[in-house]
């Protein structure tokens, strides 16, 4: 195992595996999500849960902080030196020919989705963080008794240019999981006669979850 | 044929280089691009000036020496092909035609067109071969029962010649395509696999030694081989590395 993060290999491999935990993540983030629509309630419910319940907030948020913070170091790092594996461009370089704009500009859908991240962790992680752990309220109410987050969600999502700025976000992430989906697993090896269905499902999900955010940030919007 | 070409001058590995421009006229659709670079150089030998160098062997797309980055793509708009097999039909009268060496930092230009491709020697040398004892006692190949899936696999990935197109046309300039159809025609044999672990690692850290760049799966590479190597063959490269590294 000795230096397999030093290798070309490894340094792929390790870029596919934070990209599947923050694909996990991102699916249970909007299974979540999607319930704001069907079930304030239940959804009050599971954000209190997910807020409180101290191996998510103390074992897998450290875990995903870290995901985060090492897929977006990894792709900068990697985008540097690939550049420097050619020192003189083309005069003429037809890459449309030959492949998507979205394989081509990962650094470029990845930046605007950290940019994104940053907007979103000043609008609700940052304030969650700030409650709980600095004024130390962990009740996850409001003055009336009442659960918070559905009405904090509903509140933030009043703004249009908020919401605008969201469904940008997830454009741009629809656009990163259209090449990155697959591209994880060729990374680890799993391109071959028993993997074909996987395109047409990395597709789906790469449309489908962002599609779906965007529906969260648009019904909240004009339904309040 | 009218043709304007824009090619890139360069004296020798020292010289910064510059792109050139030159007329040809009275080309014959019919010509491979090969022979209109011959018609250009007559033409310059004729004036007293120096021909442009390009690398060319068989010019029938099996050597794998032909190369030229045209009109942004290598080996040209034509798909399956060598730049010997490029036919001029491929481009209208009057066409202007960007024609640059490959670029990547491990394949030096040399002089003009020419680039330096000994890196991929120097990788085939770190574990591209089996291990044979050749003192007359040799076990006939097809004594050993090979699935045909696995077979045609294998052959499919010994096609590659090795040209580099990959290179070139990869954003990052990775190998990996060619070091993984040369990992592949013996991973899928039984003849490749007493030497498998040290094959995919040597080869692997050699590709790295030689300053190419880290795959980010474009497929470029794929859709620009003249001998159609697949994807396949890098993510079968991925887990032969896995194995063995986890393999120690």
């Amino acid at each position: 195992m000795s230096g397999i993060l030093n290798s070309s290999i490894g340094r792929k491999v390790a870029m596919a595996l934070s990209a599947f935990f923050l694909m996990i993540f991102i699916l249970q983030h909007f299974a979540i999500n999607i319930l704001s629509v069907f079930s304030p309630d239940t959804f009050n419910e599971v954000s209190h849960f997910m807020g409180t319940f101290w191996l998510i907030q103390f074992v897998l948020q450290p875990v995903l902080i870290f995901g985060v913070v090492f897929h977006f170091i990894m792709g900068f790092v990697l985008e540097i030196k690939n550049k420097k594996a050619r020192q003189i461009s083309y005069a003429k370089n037809n890459g449309s020919a030959n492949s998507t704009w979205m394989s081509r500009n990962m650094i470029w859908s990845g930046g605007f989705i950290l940019v994104f991240l940053i907007i979103h962790f000043i609008d609700f992680w940052f304030p969650e963080i700030n409650t709980k752990y600095i004024v130390g309220d962990m009740s996850g109410t409001l003055p009336n008794g009442e659960f918070r987050y559905y009405e904090e969600l509903v509140h933030k999502f009043e703004p249009i240019w908020r919401v605008a700025l969201y469904c940008l976000g997830f454009v741009f992430l629809a656009l990163h999981l259209l090449h990155g989906f697959n591209s994880a697993f060729q990374s680890v090896g799993a391109n071959n006669k028993y993997t074909k269905g996987l395109k047409g499902f990395g597709k789906a999900y790469a449309i489908l979850i962002p599609l779906g955010f965007i529906f969260i940030a648009l019904f909240h919007h004009f339904n309040h | 044929m009218n043709l304007t070409l824009k090619i890139w001058r360069q004296k020798n590995a020292n010289d910064k280089g510059k792109m050139v421009d030159y007329q040809v006229s009275d080309i014959s659709p019919d010509m491979s691009f090969l022979e209109m670079l011959d018609v250009l150089n007559e033409q310059l030998i004729n004036k007293g000036e120096e021909p442009v160098a390009f690398d060319h062997d068989c010019r029938e797309g099996i050597c794998g020496m032909c190369s030229l980055y045209i009109n942004g793509e290598a080996h040209g708009p034509d798909r399956g092909v060598t730049t010997c097999q490029l036919h001029m039909r491929m481009f209208k009268d009057g066409d202007t035609i960007f024609i640059e060496p490959f670029r990547a930092k491990a394949f030096p230009v040399i002089k003009d067109l020419v680039v330096d491709r000994s890196a991929f020697d120097r990788i085939q040398h770190a574990g591209g071969f089996i291990s044979v004892n050749t003192s007359g006692n040799t076990i006939d190949a097809n004594a050993i029962p090979v699935n045909k899936h696995d077979a045609d696999d294998a052959f499919s990935a010994a096609t590659c010649i090795g040209c580099g197109a990959c290179v070139a046309s990869c954003k990052n300039s990775s190998a990996m395509l060619f070091v993984g159809a040369k990992v592949s025609q013996f991973a899928l044999l039984p003849q490749g696999q007493v030497e498998a672990t040290d094959r995919v690692m040597n080869m692997v850290k050699q590709m790295d030694e030689e300053g190419f760049g880290n795959c980010t799966n474009t497929g470029a590479c794929e859709v620009e081989c003249p001998k159609g190597i697949s994807l396949e063959n890098i993510a079968r490269m991925n887990s032969e590395y896995l194995k063995a590294s986890l393999k120690g």
